[in-house]
């Protein structure tokens, strides 16, 4: 995460916080927007229907 | 503003607004209230619906239905069979183009393991005017223990859009003392 | 490599506008507005159709009307004007070059293509099969094939804002982080990458299927799967137009939110978990469990709720910040009394937060409630519920984030001013009541897509109560009231962008705050000097009160009917 570096022009050296930098980096939220709701919705979604039993 | 960058350069140690955190306290709050009145209503409520259901096939469950109509059918209403079956038992309904079938006569305050799947495309089963609506899906059985609390004639409303025909697809339940 | 000719120095605002990025705005804007005109007018005629006394289509055609206007305005309309905000929202605002404008028309090609296939195959008479289009009934090939195009190349679009933010940081263009507005757009190209891929996950075999190539789908995995993609488009509409509502407050008013981290964290629960929400179509589906269903539909304990929640009381507690620095200070309201009620964009951007809060979100979470939703599920409720989000929300902000689009990026003056003023009051107004009465008659059973609720030609005989066909009545006049709106808004918008008179140098009528990537570095927060915010609180304490009233009544509904385990 090279973005993360203290900005030159900025004049402090203070650490950005960890979630500025996470709010910061648009790829890291895409991959975490889009896993959410994959794992929680779609796959295991798609695990209950694929464990409905069949009919006797 | 809020079309121009933060003008501060570490804008996550900004202290919170006393109004936004109350606020925030309340809205998070509600959400846990929301939240376990569903979780506590699966044991105290007495209108759950029911997640027992099997994969079947349109011949099988028909064959379950035909069963029933030719063991319990009482009259018949317009040309469809009326079924009365024993109070407790399995009752079975199908969904098709665009009829539900059997008519069903229960009796009040019994009940009954309810049966619905479709013949063929999706159909929203629409209990009126109770009002209770749920999903029919071909190839699945769903069942769901229901339990008629007043006596009269109930209509059933198919909504979910099933082709030309969807407008006319009723069905009937008639609950008797 | 961009040259400083490509780019041109807006005089209002000081931002620099890449020519590239400003066309395709333009561009993606105008097909939108055509295509909600469409839409439009297809949504009146099922209006008019539902309205008993009216009946005005006959089924077949009320059928396909109702699946051209789903696809128009809940997919085409809105998706359009969403690539035109995440353009502006990038380039403009980070006064950066967009990234690969070819490709950005590939894009727009794709889904124009896409967009006018799938009207053609509507039109044909062989797809009429909602918006939905759940298997295994079947609609034409293209008809799928026209929605994978468009998809593709949303997709497309998406990436192109992308790459745009990536340029805009290596450039330099800003300094820090990215705008609030900006933020807001990027969590919509967020949901709409998971939208859009699980778009393409269902419809590619369900293409395959109705050419033959695949024998059987099962209708309950697509069913899933297809709300990852038809609930969450909506989803990209309400992070959208929030990112909307936070700029017009900041160009009308000079709104300042009250704080960043609140406010960006709002967004992120977005990204979180807005999206489970899909599991809102699954709650009434056999087999699910109710743990599945339970942590879904609440989005993980309301967290996206919350977001909401979050976004409206900052937003209007943003604009009463600003208009009390401005002085009107008296009493509780008099900042609400005397905000610019008369500019157009001001004015639909509070009805559309106002009616989303009150219409839209609340009785989305009954709505969306697991048990609840026995007593809602596929009824006129639901169409009801998402007019108030889509319509009165979504559509209505965008319509007023257009009345600034119009002197910013097509540099033309508003024709037919006075037009543009009711505008927003007539289509909020209409759209409200729609909302309302849908909602009325669905909670009296009567159910959607449903083309004769009189059962005239059934074998059996039934009544919805006398109340329900009041209701269908009232909803269309309010659809003609809406509709009304939305000719007002297609002609003074096409009317301005032929005729309006050229702004080049010349200063905007309508005051707009002066943006310049250095403005306000201040060095203070939203709220700075005016900590107290008493409108707000008691706006947002109202809505709560309405939010627990209604939520308890439901209840109560759902304790009377027959038990059912």
């Amino acid at each position: 995460m090279s973005h993360s570096e203290p900005r030159q022009d900025g004049g402090e050296d203070e650490r950005v916080p960890f979630m500025q930098r996470l709010l910061d980096n648009p790829f890291l939220l895409l991959f975490i927007g889009v896993t959410v709701p994959t794992v929680f919705y779609i796959i295991w979604g798609v695990m209950e229907i694929a464990q409905i039993p069949i009919a006797p | 503003m809020a079309i121009a960058p933060p003008s501060e350069r570490i804008w996550w140690r900004e202290p919170i607004a006393r109004i936004e955190l109350i606020w925030i306290v309340i809205g998070f709050s509600w959400g846990l209230v929301m939240f376990f009145t569903m979780v506590f209503w699966h044991s105290v409520g007495e209108q759950n619906l029911s997640n027992e259901a099997y994969k079947t096939t349109p011949e099988k469950f028909q064959a379950k239905v035909t069963e029933m109509v030719e063991q319990y059918t009482v009259r018949d209403e317009a040309g469809i069979p009326v079924v009365r079956p024993p109070a407790g038992s399995d009752v079975y309904m199908l969904g098709r183009l665009w009829q539900w079938y059997p008519l069903l006569e229960l009796e009040k305050n019994q009940s009954y393991r309810l049966h619905l799947a479709s013949m063929d495309y999706q159909h929203g089963f629409s209990l009126q005017p109770v009002n209770l609506n749920i999903s029919v899906h071909p190839g699945y059985d769903m069942v769901m223990t229901i339990t008629p609390t007043d006596s009269g004639e109930f209509t059933i409303v198919c909504n979910e859009f099933c082709g030309i025909g969807h407008h006319l697809m009723i069905g009937k339940i008639f609950v008797v003392e | 490599m961009a040259t400083i000719e490509q780019f041109r120095t807006c005089p209002t605002t000081g931002l620099k506008v890449h020519l590239a990025a400003e066309n395709l705005i333009k561009a993606n804007a105008v097909v939108a507005v055509v295509f909600l005109a469409v839409g439009g007018l297809f949504g009146l005629m099922v209006a008019l159709t539902r309205w008993p006394a009216v009946h005005l289509l006959p089924a077949d055609w009320f059928y396909l009307a109702l699946t051209a206007h789903g696809l128009d305005v809940l997919l085409v309309w809105i998706i359009f004007f969403e690539v035109a905000i995440l353009y502006f929202a990038s380039a403009v605002l980070l006064n950066c070059r967009l990234a690969a404008p070819r490709v950005a028309w590939v894009a727009f090609a794709l889904m124009l293509i896409g967009a006018v296939l799938a009207n053609i195959t509507v039109l044909q008479g062989q797809s009429s099969v909602m918006f939905t289009s759940y298997v295994p009934m079947p609609a034409a090939p293209n008809f799928y094939l026209s929605l994978i195009i468009f998809a593709v190349g949303a997709l497309i679009a998406c990436f192109v804002f992308f790459g745009t933010l990536v340029i805009a940081k290596e450039e330099k263009t800003y300094q820090g982080s990215i705008p609030l507005v900006t933020f807001g757009a990027m969590t919509a190209a967020i949901i709409a990458v998971f939208t859009l891929a699980a778009g393409a996950i269902i419809l590619v075999p369900t293409w395959l299927w109705s050419i033959g190539y695949i024998s059987d789908i099962d209708p309950l995995t697509y069913k899933l799967v297809w709300w990852a993609m038809g609930h969450s488009s909506q989803q990209i509409n309400v992070s959208a137009h929030v990112a909307v509502w936070y700029a017009i407050a900041a160009i009308v008013l000079g709104a300042k939110p009250i704080s960043e981290k609140v406010s960006r964290s709002a967004f992120l629960l977005y990204i979180l978990f807005l999206q489970l929400a899909s599991a809102h179509h699954l709650l009434a589906e056999p087999g699910i469990s109710s743990e599945w269903k339970i942590f879904n539909t609440s989005y993980m304990m309301y967290l996206a709720v919350l977001g909401s929640m979050i976004h409206g009381l900052t937003v209007p507690g943003a604009i009463e910040a600003a208009q009390r620095r401005r002085g009107l200070t008296n009493g509780i309201f008099e900042w609400l009394r005397k905000a610019p009620w008369g500019n157009p964009a001001f004015a639909g951007m509070f009805l559309s937060l106002v009616m989303f809060g009150f219409l839209g979100g609340i009785t989305g979470v009954v709505l969306g409630t697991e048990q609840l939703n026995l007593l809602m599920h596929n009824t006129l409720y639901v169409p009801g519920h998402f007019h108030g989000t889509v319509v009165a929300g979504t559509t209505l902000a965008f319509m007023s984030v257009t009345y600034l689009v119009i002197p910013l990026i097509f540099r033309r003056d508003l024709v037919l001013k006075k037009v543009a003023q009711i505008q927003p009051y007539l289509f909020g107004i209409g759209a409200g009541g729609i909302s309302l009465f849908m909602m009325g008659a669905g909670t009296l059973g009567v159910a959607r897509r449903h083309w004769d609720i009189g059962f005239a030609d059934a074998v059996l005989r039934f009544e919805y109560p006398e109340v329900a066909i009041l209701m269908l009545g009232l909803n269309g006049i309010c659809a003609v009231l809406a509709s009304l709106g939305g000719i007002s808004y297609v002609v003074v918008v096409v009317g301005s962008v032929l005729f309006g008179k050229k702004m080049g140098e010349s200063k905007l009528a309508a005051p707009v705050a002066p943006v310049t990537s250095t403005a306000g570095v201040v060095g203070e927060y939203g709220n700075a000097g005016t900590l107290k915010l008493p409108g707000t609180i008691v706006l947002v304490s109202v809505f709560m009160m309405a939010f627990i009233l209604y939520y308890v009544v439901n209840w109560k509904y759902l304790s009377e009917i027959w038990p059912l385990r």
